[in-house]
């Protein structure tokens, strides 16, 4: 076994993986949101504006997911073998999504056309709202284990990554990120749509409070195991505490029209409900549903050491060369939306 | 139809199509990076007009470029579950870095170069474009490293048996520049010079017929063709570099290439023919010991044959190698001829002279594309029945809790999918040509929906 800083060099990599989908959370939650919420959005200006407040930071935000589905294929080829493959039709759904949502974006301004225009507009909400379900459905059917059987292979059926666990982590999802969403839209609006805007904060952030609560109890109640890691090590409760404090504090500084640092908390709930679900499964990854002996876990899945330990030097020279210019382009298109002729 | 043949059509579509796009990217970088240095260096306002216009169409390829590609990236885990727990060692590592070396790279700054112009410095936007053709070079690095691993594995052992059994990295640096990888990237980012520079020439060769842009276009073009040049000579050189490399590593694929089923027999080099794989012979026009020559620097000298390697451990369809595989040679000659003419008469100072040499060139868009998607399929099918060369087989590669339903449904789906897309793609890209670049002061009167686009 190899560590670093005495800590298995899987745990880390564990971590990693961890990171960037969190990542992932935090910046594509934000314009999945705004796309959630386009339709509500009737004038012409107003979309435009909504669709720029994301325009030059989405693409870049969706690499979070190509690095993550990379790094899960490096660091735990196990878990991206059997996960992808046990759900098939839910994973096609998706990618189809993501090329409708990524085209509807670059050719609704190519024609005038009111027809046009509404096509792809009902096109980029649509994709967004079902990639943001279909994360939640994933989500929720890792929480709850897939019938993986010998060999790490999948038995089950389908159509089981529908079930009404996974709906309810799908309606969550749903309400955290278009929560996130009109949250940036608040931040990078004025006047009418802003005002708008704020209520849809209002309206969203009441939404996941609701959805939130209610899934944590039926986990609790349903998974009880979830709570094992938790009362194991009560100084993991600080991690709900903290997320509990953060989700009220969005509502809090939102009303006081400070979004820019609401938009912070609501991108850490994002991440701290990733960081629950993986303290409660750890060390398992993917819980079976047929055996225990099944699990995969952060032990029995990983990749080889050697691997292991080139991967985290690459993340380690990566990972802060991107967060530097992701910053700078951030920094780049700060403020309010303006339109201008490089515009959508 | 099995999953099997499902699968493996499904993935030849999806990246098929995927691969109209990244040379497209990659090409197009480095023409932007010339054109808006051209600009920051000369200050001539028609060398902005036409980064600022190239960058609009960049935007659209490479959009749908990355939305056609992470579906690659899904389907290793979808429908070749085996494969990825196999060589999850190896090829994770290289996807992930692609991930976050290019893919982030690019992005990110892609931002910039489109909607920055008002908001960074003109120099900070340069770097912009820079990292960005960077970037796009950057992922074809790490994911032909990958492919090269599959066609001649390096820096690996295999631990375990039979279904436990997982291709283990032992040097990471040996894997990385395993045999084939650097003339491979070589082959594919001239390739993907040449599709790049290709469409910069055909749009401007159609403004020049056409009378519009006339000026701002000779200087594109002139530039573009520079690039074309030099990349379709050092084609040549690379494409003949492979192809020893594969005489070495691969035996059974350059038998393929060629058709070459006696062992005992000096390798020919067809000009072109027809593969009877019943009888195992070719029908065709050849260089009698050519590709012996070509590969060993003798004439007399015997290459294996298809003959010599058992039926299961050789490709199936030697005659769909041999034409891919040959009219991919006779294109490259053809980029040659064209560019190399071209050049001649641009140093005679007749460049711009012959209409019929302006319509040649709009319509050799298609070439380059041709060439790249034909080279893949000779590579990729000459390898079969091999997914990583000698180690695993393609049928053992499957994912084992998929069905054949599902793969219909899947392939029906992207069908669908990726013909309306191209249909879309080519109506707007063509839209946008027609437009053209904004050079006169009355741009402001355009109505702002085509501002942009």
């Amino acid at each position: 076994m190899e560590t670093f800083l005495s800590i298995d060099l899987r745990v880390w990599w564990f971590l990693v993986v961890g990171a960037v989908f969190s990542g992932y959370a935090i910046l594509d939650g934000f314009d999945l949101g705004a796309g959630a919420l386009h339709l509500f959005f009737r004038r012409e200006e107003s979309r435009r504006i909504a669709l720029n407040a994301i325009g030059p930071v989405w693409d870049g935000n969706e690499v979070w997911l190509v690095i993550g589905g990379g790094a899960l294929f490096a660091g735990f080829p196990e878990v991206y073998a059997s996960v992808f493959s046990a759900f098939y039709i839910p994973f096609m759904l998706f990618v189809v999504a993501l090329i409708f949502r990524a085209i509807s974006i670059e050719f609704r301004s190519k024609e005038p056309m009111a027809w046009w225009r509404l096509t792809w507009d009902i096109g980029y909400s649509a994709a967004s709202i079902v990639i943001t379900l279909l994360l939640g459905v994933l989500l929720g059917n890792l929480i709850q284990g897939i019938a993986i059987g010998p060999g790490f292979v999948y038995q089950g059926t389908t159509l089981d990554f529908i079930n009404p666990y996974s709906l309810l982590t799908a309606v969550t999802t749903l309400a955290l990120f278009t929560m996130h969403g009109a949250i940036y839209l608040a931040m990078k609006t004025e006047k009418r749509q802003h005002a708008r805007l704020t209520v849809m904060v209002k309206n969203t952030s009441r939404f996941f409070g609701i959805t939130f609560i209610t899934l944590t109890m039926v986990t609790l109640i349903y998974i009880p195991q979830m709570a094992d890691r938790f009362r194991e090590h009560p100084i993991l409760f600080l991690v709900p505490a903290v997320t509990m404090l953060s989700t009220i504090n969005i509502r809090r500084l939102a009303e006081k029209r400070k979004y820019w640092q609401s938009f912070l908390f609501s991108g850490m709930v994002s991440a701290l409900l990733l960081v629950l679900v993986s303290i409660g499964l750890f060390p398992t990854i993917v819980p079976s549903t047929i055996d225990p002996a099944y699990d995969m876990t952060v032990y029995n899945s990983a990749s080889s050491f050697p691997s292991l330990k080139n991967m985290l030097i690459i993340a380690a020279i990566g990972v802060p060369i991107v967060a530097t210019y992701t910053i700078f382009v951030f920094w780049t298109f700060r403020g309010k939306v303006l339109l201008d002729e490089t515009s959508y | 139809m099995s999953v099997e043949i499902l699968s493996r059509l499904q993935f030849a579509f999806t990246v098929a199509f995927h691969y109209l796009y990244p040379p497209l990217s990659i090409g197009l970088g480095v023409m932007l990076v010339i054109m808006e240095g051209m600009f920051l260096r000369t200050k001539d306002p028609h060398w902005e007009q036409l980064t600022r216009f190239w960058i609009k169409i960049f935007a659209l390829i490479f959009g749908i470029g990355v939305a056609t590609g992470i579906v690659m990236e899904f389907e290793f885990g979808t429908n070749w579950a085996a494969y990825s727990r196999y060589v999850g060692d190896i090829f994770g590592s290289a996807l992930a870095a692609e991930g976050i070396f290019a893919f982030a790279l690019e992005s990110g700054f892609l931002g910039i170069l489109i909607f920055g112009w008002n908001r960074v410095s003109s120099r900070v936007h340069f770097i912009s474009t820079i990292m960005v053709a960077l970037g796009s070079m950057f992922s074809a690095i790490w994911i032909v490293v990958a492919n090269s691993w599959m066609q001649t594995p390096a820096g690996f052992t295999i631990e375990g048996e039979g279904m436990q059994a997982r291709a283990v990295v032992t040097d990471f640096w040996a894997m990385v520049f395993n045999p084939s990888s650097i003339d491979r990237l070589t082959h594919v980012l001239l390739g993907a010079f040449l599709a790049g520079s290709f469409l910069v020439l055909s749009v401007h060769a159609w403004y020049i017929l056409k009378g519009r842009f006339v000026e701002p276009s000779k200087k594109a073009f002139k530039a573009a063709l520079i690039l074309a040049g030099i990349a379709a000579v050092a084609q040549l050189f690379s494409g003949h570099s492979s192809a020893k490399l594969i005489a070495e590593h691969q035996p059974a694929k350059l038998a393929a290439f060629e058709g070459h089923y006696d062992s005992l027999a000096v390798g020919d080099l067809y000009i072109f023919g027809f593969v009877d794989q019943k009888k195992e012979e070719v029908r065709g026009i050849a260089m009698p010991g050519m590709l012996s020559f070509l590969t060993h620097e003798d004439f007399e000298k015997p290459l294996p044959g298809l003959r010599s390697f058992p039926v299961e451990e050789r490709p199936k369809q030697v005659n769909f190698v041999f034409q891919t595989y040959h009219f991919m040679v006779l294109i490259g000659m053809g980029l040659i001829g064209l560019t190399l003419l071209a050049g001649f008469l641009w140093w005679r100072g007749r460049l711009f002279d012959y209409p019929w040499l302006m319509r040649i060139f709009a319509i050799s868009v298609v070439l380059p594309q041709v060439a790249n998607q034909l080279g893949w399929y000779s590579a990729e099918v000459g390898r079969q029945p091999w997914v990583v060369y000698n180690l695993l087989r393609t049928s053992d590669a499957l994912s084992k809790a998929v069905t054949a339903e599902q793969v219909w449904f899947s392939l029906i789906l992207f069908t669908l999918v990726y013909l309306l897309l191209l249909f879309l793609f080519l109506y707007l890209l063509n839209k946008k040509i027609k437009h053209g670049p904004a050079f006169s002061e009355k741009e402001e009167e355009v109505p702002s929906y085509s501002k942009r686009y």
